[in-house]
């Protein structure tokens, strides 16, 4: 199966709401956008019954190359995570593969 | 930044298009995001990161409460991984964000 892009999301768009396909696709790149920069500033996003968003902070902890099993550090970084929120726990939960 | 939040900003961003459209897509576009998961269906935002299920084997859980054993079935989590676009930006040490097209 394929995966779903943001031409599916903007095509679903225009089918179910009737707005333009150039209205759709802004609304959608726009919507993305406007997560992403909320999380760059580190400002968490929080999408009711989607989930949130969140930005934090990971201290340097001890790593290694897998290939050649030498130690180096995973340096100190800034990363974002997702919470799923607890109605699309639910709906997932019980997929099950044919 | 709430749902409402966003759907504010892109309001003003597409000033010409009546509000209960923006709304109504922000939901659809969710709603369709949910759905998709729910299908198993991978969903891959170029720039973004992608979203897929990550499996959970049945295990015995305990009821915090009552200290009880409980069967917990096999089931699936969603999970979201941010792509290199996002990852980067986020982790630039000093952000500027008026800096960023």
């Amino acid at each position: 199966m394929g995966s779903l892009t943001k031409a599916d999301l903007a095509e679903n768009l225009v089918d179910s709401i009737g707005l333009s396909k150039k209205d759709a696709k802004d609304l959608v790149e726009g919507f993305f956008d406007v997560v992403r920069h909320s999380l760059i500033e580190r400002q968490q996003v929080k999408l009711s019954g989607f989930g949130n968003f969140e930005v934090r902070e990971k201290s340097q902890r001890p790593g290694r190359n897998p290939k050649t099993g030498e130690e180096i550090p995973i340096t100190a970084r800034t990363v974002v995570t997702f919470r799923p929120g607890q109605k699309l726990k639910s709906k997932v939960e019980d997929y099950m593969q044919e | 930044m709430t749902k409402s939040e966003l759907i504010e900003l892109l309001i003003d961003q597409q000033s010409h298009l009546p509000v209960k459209d923006v709304e109504l897509a922000i939901k659809s576009m969710l709603d369709h995001m949910s759905a998709s998961l729910a299908n198993g269906e991978r969903i891959e935002i170029r720039g973004f990161g992608s979203f897929s299920l990550h499996y959970r084997a049945p295990r015995i859980g305990r009821n915090p409460k009552t200290g009880e054993s409980v069967e917990l079935s096999a089931k699936y989590v969603p999970h979201f991984k941010p792509g290199k676009e996002l990852r980067e930006l986020v982790n630039l040490p000093d952000n500027e964000p008026n800096d960023l097209s």
